[in-house]
């Protein structure tokens, strides 16, 4: 049994988890990694993916995030999510009208460094969208 | 003198307006309640955001900061950006945040800096276009928005970055109003761009050295702008907080006034009720007499 440790999960409205977990996986800007108690500390940007939490009984949540950033040290973890739902709680429509305004993002770019940027997040998107929707 | 049946309708109206002004204050207490539950659910990120920039501005070298950070370098333009309530009837409320700005603003005129307004809600943008109507360059509307979300405020952020990005400004100052208790809230100002002081004395924390991804520069550049949003979503819960709890101190006061302004009516009705009915029977009495 794995060593426990402290997570938090907050988006600007409120603290939506802290809890004694096992194990976190998390969308990372340069992919997902999985951090256990005495992870080194690391500050990492987020990508829009899926979190799971392994709380210490074993039971296992998924978040989906939007953007953020995660600051890990030895003893905790914390996840700062511009926005998080519940993958069970997701809103088909809040994802699509996502998905729409990064369209017109990427159809408004002036240059293409901004193309790039919201091209990428787009593709973020659309495979978050594949990934906990049923098509 | 008023005849009795004026101030019959006196009384009336003056009790007409005491139900609504008591009917104001207790939804504003209602929604005091919620606006602080709002501020307090906030206040993890905003702290946990604080302290993380904090640790990195400590370990990313000046000339590497990104611009909204170490601003550009002058200080010529200033941009106010100036958040206040939708509605009246809250007291001092909206004045006094508007008056704050219009006292810095005519400082830093008389210092001869260019001024920009920015107007978040539409109270202040009503008091300040008197003085100030060629220098608001945009207003944003929060009427429609019923409760207030990050994306509210990330959208003012964006807008102020845009700004900022296109070079209108060199200086940006948040104005709302801080949240102390139900019968003080204080006018602040918050620098917003460059970032305060606050973020450079990190050197108390842990000092633990962090792994970065991708790296430190790339981080800050992506949790600055955030940063900026995240302060202007506290200003405006702080805000929301604060109107309430004016209004709710302005109605308590104004329910009071009608309160006296009934007895004060009750007693001269009252009065003058009596004086004509010792009127009517002199009159008879003296009538009597006179067969």
């Amino acid at each position: 049994m794995a060593d426990g440790f402290n997570f938090e999960l907050v988006s600007p409205e409120q603290l939506l988890v802290s809890t004694e977990v096992s194990q976190v996986v998390v969308p990372g800007a340069d992919g997902y990694f999985t951090v256990l108690a005495n992870h080194a500390p690391t500050m990492s940007t987020l990508q829009p993916g899926v979190a799971e939490v392994t709380e210490t009984g074993g039971s296992t949540e998924k978040y989906v995030v939007f953007g953020g950033f995660v600051d890990v040290t030895p003893e905790t973890c914390t996840l700062l999510a511009e926005s998080a739902v519940r993958v069970a709680d997701i809103d088909r429509g809040d994802l699509d009208q996502r998905i729409q305004d990064a369209r017109e993002d990427v159809s408004d770019a002036k240059d293409d460094e901004t193309r790039t940027k919201a091209q990428a997040y787009l593709d973020q998107l659309t495979t978050l969208q594949g990934a906990v929707l049923p098509a | 003198m008023p005849s009795l049946k004026d101030l019959r309708n006196r009384i009336s109206s003056v009790k007409a307006t005491q139900k609504i002004t008591k009917a104001m204050q207790m939804v504003a207490a209602a929604k005091l309640r919620r606006a602080q539950e709002a501020a307090e659910a906030a206040r993890p990120y905003s702290q946990r955001m604080g302290a993380v920039l904090a640790n990195l501005a400590a370990s990313v070298d000046g000339d590497d900061a990104p611009r909204l950070m170490a601003g550009t370098g002058k200080d010529d333009t200033h941009l106010l950006v100036c958040c206040t309530a939708e509605r009246g009837l809250c007291g001092g409320f909206n004045s006094s945040i508007a008056k704050k700005v219009r006292e810095d603003a005519r400082r830093l005129q008389g210092e001869g800096k260019d001024i920009k307004i920015l107007c978040v809600g539409k109270k202040g943008f009503d008091i300040l276009k008197r003085d100030f109507a060629s220098l608001i360059i945009d207003r944003i509307d929060l009427r429609e928005v019923k409760h207030l979300a990050f994306s509210d405020a990330d959208a003012i952020g964006k807008k102020v970055i845009a700004l900022f990005e296109e070079g209108a400004f060199d200086v940006c100052t948040l104005y709302y109003s801080e949240f102390k208790s139900v019968i003080s809230q204080i006018p602040t100002g918050q620098q917003l761009i460059p970032a305060a002081d606050e973020t450079t004395s990190a050197d108390e924390d842990n000092g633990s050295i962090y792994e970065y991804e991708p790296d430190a520069g790339a981080i800050l550049d992506d949790l600055v702008p955030r940063n900026i949003s995240v302060q202007i979503f506290r200003a405006l819960l702080e805000n929301a907080a604060s109107e309430q709890g004016a209004r709710m101190s302005a109605m308590d006061n104004a329910t009071r006034n009608a309160g006296e302004m009934i007895d004060k009516l009750t007693l001269s009705y009252n009065r003058q009720r009596q004086a004509q009915i010792t009127k009517e029977l002199i009159e008879i009495i003296s009538g009597a007499e006179a067969l």
